[in-house]
């Protein structure tokens, strides 16, 4: 129930973001959500794509440094207290989110809240004994 | 004004007979007491008889920072431990600092050199030193504080850092001397404006600056701020600590090296030639009269050139020139020696990054600044993605440094081959300062 997500490590510097989408774009790689955490100096750029496995192997024969992480989705309707009913649950059973992103399902009834665990497996454990509907990776990367 | 009228204005015939007796002294010691020496003469093909007149000292072997290392840590003593009385010691990851050792009359003589700098720059046991050379392992702080006592001055015992301290003990105490590396007095005066002090009134007369390479465009600068005459001195702890050449302020024009303790050569650093007064190279130094820690022609990798004109001072000890650079990869960022290598051997320490690095240095203001930039390896990246793993990658790595080499650095991670690959070790280094 896991979905694979790749991290790309990019200097704070101009153009960096754009030599890995044109990369991206020449090899037909489609990006299904992405978030960009940044600090003074470096960035950490997070992309689910519909195929990860070529984007790794794209990004890596240009000397980026890439790595390949777990991530879990959630399927939540798109309306005030989504977010929140899944926190709530985390916090009750003490799990700890280490960051989240999100995106709006195209028919626009439901969001798709992206997790990164310390501690995946329990998580989509707890997820799934209270109702929530955790996406396999498949969905998200054919969305 | 000087110290120590009879040794430090012998006509020159005299000085060169003294230097002589105390080479040829020297050379028999360091040849019957110290292996490493007994092997490095027999290797050149030489023995202490052979040393008939001073020239003769070309036929000894140099002693190199590498040979230091190698008998780290008390393998060059010349002198059994109970009569040494004080160690000091260079920066450095463990096995690559350089220990020295002093005996009571080591210290003596050291104390001696250093008021005949004091006495130099016009300062008598009326004056109040405040000194803000480090205080510890670094030759720097105790080597003053002697030397002031020696005088009969009153001396401060300030230490490096706490700048706003510094300041409001200038203001308090009103020394009428102070001592520190020169970025250090340009930043006092900068701290001390922002706090709204007149830092041009205080009652400092005479700064005595050194540690770290600074220009006459430094010393204007200095001059103008803080409103007091600044003057150069020398010293490097392999050969005493400072004190081993100082500027007079009758001259203000290089700093007379204190020939009665040691012998300065300068060579070409390529070939190991000695060149003539004038000629800029390496300076080479003997020490001739100290105990535990005597050196044969040891190469200090400073670049400067010996002045052989009398001095309007009186002084016949030849000068030597501000040193102008390095003949290796040394840098000295805030008065802290740093060699690169040191910095990769943290680096290499350091799960996750590799040594693929590039070091910028910079002046912002009045401070050095250094910039570690390192690749991130495939390691480090894969091990988490995380914002908060690089950043205490970053953090540790600069602790590192500090507690090692002894040195403050802003780390920045990169991208993988985005440092240029080194083809010799000086294109690691970019120093932007200007002096």
């Amino acid at each position: 129930m896991k979905v694979e997500q790749i991290s790309i490590f990019l200097e704070n510097k101009p153009g960096a973001l754009e030599s890995v989408m044109r990369l991206l774009k020449d090899a037909n790689i489609n990006i299904r959500s992405l978030s960009l955490a940044d600090t003074s100096d470096f960035g950490i750029l997070r992309l689910i794509v519909n195929d990860a496995n070529k984007a790794l192997k794209v990004l890596n024969d240009n000397g980026l440094r890439v790595s390949r992480t777990s991530v879990v989705a959630v399927e939540v309707p798109d309306r005030p207290g989504g977010l929140h009913s899944i926190l709530a649950t985390l916090a009750q059973h003490g799990i700890n989110v280490e960051y989240l992103y999100a995106f709006i399902e195209k028919s626009g009834e439901n969001a798709v809240i992206i997790f990164r665990f310390d501690a995946p497996d329990d998580a989509v454990d707890v997820l799934l004994k209270n109702g929530f509907t955790v996406l396999p990776g498949e969905r998200l990367y054919s969305f | 004004m000087i110290y120590n009228e009879d040794f430090e204005t012998l006509p020159r015939e005299v000085l060169e007979t003294l230097q002589l007796k105390r080479l040829q002294q020297v050379a028999q010691r360091v040849y019957h007491t110290v292996g490493f020496y007994k092997k490095a003469f027999d290797k050149a093909g030489v023995q202490p008889d052979d040393i008939k007149t001073l020239p003769d000292i070309k036929r000894l072997p140099f002693t190199t920072k590498q040979d230091l290392r190698d008998n780290y840590p008390f393998g060059l003593f010349a002198a059994p431990m109970s009569s040494v009385v004080r160690l000091h010691a260079s920066s450095g990851t463990t096995g690559r600092a350089i220990v020295v050792g002093y005996t009571k009359r080591d210290i003596d003589t050291w104390s001696e050199l250093m008021a005949r700098c004091f006495v130099a720059a016009g300062l008598t046991k009326n004056d109040i030193i405040h000194n803000a050379y480090g205080y510890g392992l670094f030759t720097g702080g105790l080597g003053a504080h002697y030397g002031a006592e020696k005088l009969g001055a009153s001396v401060i015992p300030m230490s490096g850092g706490n700048t706003k301290r510094q300041i409001m003990i200038l203001q308090d105490f009103g020394p009428t001397a102070i001592c520190c590396t020169p970025s250090y007095a340009l930043n006092l005066a900068e701290q001390g404006k922002a706090m709204g002090v007149d830092m041009r009134s205080l009652k400092l007369r005479v700064g005595i600056f050194g540690a770290e390479p600074w220009s006459e465009k430094m010393r204007d600068e200095i001059e103008s701020k803080l409103n007091l005459a600044a003057l150069d001195i020398y010293g490097i702890s392999e050969v005493m600590g400072p004190g081993v050449s100082m500027e007079c302020m009758e001259g203000r024009s290089g700093m007379h090296v204190f020939e009665d303790h040691f012998i300065v050569e300068v060579i070409n650093p390529e070939t190991g030639e000695t060149l003539p007064y004038g000629e800029e190279g390496e300076l080479v130094f003997t020490t001739i009269t100290k105990e535990a820690f005597p050196l044969i022609r040891y190469r200090t990798r400073d670049i400067s050139r010996l002045i052989a004109e009398p001095c309007r001072c009186g002084r016949s000890h030849l000068r030597m020139d501000r040193v102008t650079g390095r003949s290796d990869d040394m840098l000295i960022i805030r008065g802290v020696n740093v060699f690169p290598s040191q910095i990769e051997a943290v680096l290499v320490g350091i799960t996750g990054l590799e040594p693929h690095y590039q070091l910028i240095v910079d002046r912002a203001g009045t401070m050095d600044t250094l910039e570690v930039q390192v690749e991130v390896s495939e390691k480090a990246f894969a091990n988490a993605d995380e914002v908060r793993y690089l950043q205490t990658l970053e953090k540790s790595l600069a602790k590192d440094l500090k507690d090692y080499v002894g040195v403050t650095a802003k780390i920045k991670l990169v991208e993988p081959k985005s440092l240029q690959r080194a083809e010799g070790k000086a294109s690691r280094i970019i120093d932007k300062r200007k002096m």
